[in-house]
């Protein structure tokens, strides 16, 4: 793996307006000033809970909303004009959570593979985008014949497989995958994980994966990041984050995981958190996590923690680390 | 005597299409402060095998044959008068979504009160006192302004929480938890796990955990049933199944969910394939078409349930070859 970055992510940031009475408006800070970079080649993890701001990170890189702040950078180009935006959005690609809704009804399978390519690709003739499709179908494994047929002829494990070539049609460098395989069933999910791993062996992918299943995300990710109330808490190894969490919020979330060993859920002790999370209409003032967390000292009231670097390649944003 | 004794249970769906068999002659005991997971995978019927023992089925679902016992009481053909005797005061349910099991119209106090007066003596003054008892005792702080409160204004652990509060009205015997946790976040979750643990001891109750995180059933129950395509392919400890798996379809299980614990990056093996057909089911194993060890008598005949002691079944005919296997090395 070279040490060239990929995508990096500037202090980004995405405020909604959303209503909160007849004429008054509040600011829902969804996503917060979150800072990060991915290597060309590499699969960072972005795991937290939902309403942290997870899914609107991956949503305002690809600008399906006007981030509100920050920059992002992807392969040297700092995307900013619609000229960028659609430079970004033909080398970056996205797969979503519901194989159902993400897919059009009325398209057949191979209309949905090859729209990108008519976007993108205007001047191919219609054999060379029909063998195309058929590559890129063998590609995820689902037979070229079915190219005819529609959505609703396949199973949730396959419709995720026909998200995933219409993503690769434009062989992209990066895939952001938002949560790619909570709606399938354990054994399929599996399959589709495993498919994620050839192809990144196969074409050079990077992945963004998003995703509250942690085991999941530890297994694909080489980094893993922790997001909570739209701030970006730890940023470390996968390997190290599990072992070693320094931020009070991701250790009680790894202690919450169910592990699928009943030796091991005996002899584990958990750290069971206290409360809900706060809304993000009324954050705490400070440390978004404060009002949880069981080390917090009055200062933590004051200034929201930046992330600092306490080990190379750990990041972590507390006044009080562990 | 076992608190819960099914035998042969076959609950079906006539469709337009034809039959499904959603539970297909499945049998299993549950005793008294157990607490049994059946864990599977969507289209199972565990769920399906919960409601069968409530006799809540969605129409046009009916129990075409089996029994169910409670407490040496034969549920099957029961009376209606009987059965709404039993539920919510010896079974009580609780759903997957808590939002769509709570009225949104009602205050969770109004809602609560109905519980508790249905099924016991009070009067509504000490039915709001034992209410905000329950509540408290479900770890909701201020549970009298609580019980003034629509669900809306609950988060979604907190509904699950009035959920088990509902349910523990009348101290039931048994509680089925329908993918209790799985709408909620991992540490609402372990929250609500928690409850349920310290809850079940208090009470002594026997608890029907359904889910299809393995995760969940192992820091959680004793028993373990696990379900395929309707029908009960293997039953044992935590321990038995997890670390000693004898059906083909559990150990696919086992091998195809990453463990949190490794560290070095084991290729998952996932099963492959997808789920059958309920509507055009197999002759032999209904495992048969997806597992890699399948002989030609998985094709054509149903496997028989093979005992491995200690409360250990499983039915695979890979056991049986293997048995077979082991005799003739004796005999030689």
């Amino acid at each position: 793996m070279e040490d060239k970055y990929l995508l990096t992510v500037k202090d980004l940031k995405m405020y909604f307006n959303v209503n909160s009475g007849l004429f008054s408006s509040k600011q829902l800070k969804a996503v917060d000033g979150v800072t990060f970079s991915i290597k060309k080649g590499e699969t960072l993890g972005l795991v937290g809970e939902s309403g942290c701001g997870k899914t609107t990170v991956g949503r305002s890189i690809m600008h399906l909303y006007k981030p509100t702040g920050g920059e992002i950078i992807f392969n040297d180009r700092l995307i900013k004009s619609n000229a960028d935006i659609k430079y970004l959005r033909s080398k970056m690609q996205m797969v979503f959570q519901d194989p159902y809704s993400s897919l059009d009804p009325r398209m057949t399978v191979g209309d949905i593979i090859g729209e990108p390519l008519d976007v993108h690709h205007k001047g191919l003739s219609k054999s060379e985008k029909s063998d195309r499709i058929k590559e890129l179908m063998d590609s995820v494994g689902l037979s070229s014949e079915h190219a005819t047929r529609y959505v609703h002829e396949f199973s949730g494990g396959q419709r995720q497989r026909i998200g995933i070539a219409r993503a690769l049609a434009m062989d992209p460098d990066m895939i952001i995958c938002d949560e790619p395989v909570s709606a399938l069933d354990v054994s399929i999910q599996a399959q589709v994980i495993n498919m994620f791993e050839d192809l990144q062996r196969d074409r050079e992918l990077t992945y963004l994966f998003i995703a509250h299943d942690i085991s999941v995300v530890k297994h694909i990710s080489d980094r893993i990041a922790v997001m909570y109330l739209g701030r970006m808490v730890e940023i470390a190894d996968a390997n190290e984050l599990y072992h070693d969490p320094r931020h009070p919020y991701s250790q009680s979330l790894l202690s919450a995981v169910p592990i699928a060993d009943p030796k091991e859920e005996r002899a584990r002790q958990r750290i069971v958190l206290e409360g809900d999370v706060p809304s993000p209409l009324n954050m705490p003032s400070g440390c978004p996590f404060r009002t949880r967390c069981k080390y917090a000292q009055p200062d933590c009231a004051e200034a929201a923690p930046g992330l600092t670097e306490i080990s190379p390649g750990h990041f972590v944003a507390c006044h009080h680390h562990l | 005597m076992a608190l819960l004794e099914v035998r042969n249970l076959k609950t079906q769906f006539p469709t337009a299409a034809g039959v499904v068999k959603a539970v297909d002659d499945v049998s299993f005991d549950l005793e008294r402060g157990d607490v049994l997971g059946i864990v599977g995978e969507s289209g199972s019927g565990k769920s399906v095998t919960a409601y069968s023992i409530l006799q809540i089925l969605t129409p046009p679902g009916i129990i075409a044959g089996g029994s169910i016992k409670f407490d040496g009481q034969e549920l099957v053909g029961a009376k209606e008068d009987v059965l709404r005797q039993i539920r919510g005061n010896k079974i009580s349910i609780i759903f997957q979504d808590p939002m769509t099991s709570l009225n949104p119209v009602y205050t969770i106090g109004n809602q609560l009160v109905e519980a508790i007066m249905l099924h016991t003596k009070r009067n509504k003054q000490e039915a709001i006192e034992r209410a905000a008892e329950l509540l408290e005792l479900v770890g909701i702080n201020d549970p009298k302004k609580r019980l003034k409160q629509y669900p809306f204004e609950h988060s979604g652990g907190m509904r699950q929480r009035v959920m088990i509060a509902m349910a523990l009205a009348c101290e039931p015997d048994l509680l089925i938890a329908d993918e209790p946790t799985t709408a909620l976040d991992v540490t609402i979750q372990s929250q609500i796990l928690e409850l349920m643990k310290s809850l079940q001891k208090q009470f002594n109750m026997a608890i029907i955990l359904i889910t299809h995180d393995l995760g969940v059933v192992a820091g959680m129950c004793d028993k373990i049933n696990v379900m395929y395509a309707g029908r009960l392919i293997e039953s044992g400890t935590a321990d038995d199944i997890f670390y000693n798996p004898k059906h083909e379809y559990t150990k696919g299980l086992l091998t195809s969910i990453p463990n949190i614990a490794n560290d070095d990056k084991v290729r998952l093996e996932p099963i492959a394939g997808t789920p059958v057909d309920l509507l055009v089911m197999p002759e032999g194993c209904a495992f048969s078409p997806r597992c890699k060890n399948a002989m030609k008598i998985c094709l054509t005949e149903k496997p028989e349930v093979m005992d491995f002691g200690g409360g250990h079944c499983a039915s695979c005919w890979m056991n049986v070859l293997e048995e077979y296997k082991k005799s003739q090395k004796e005999e030689e």
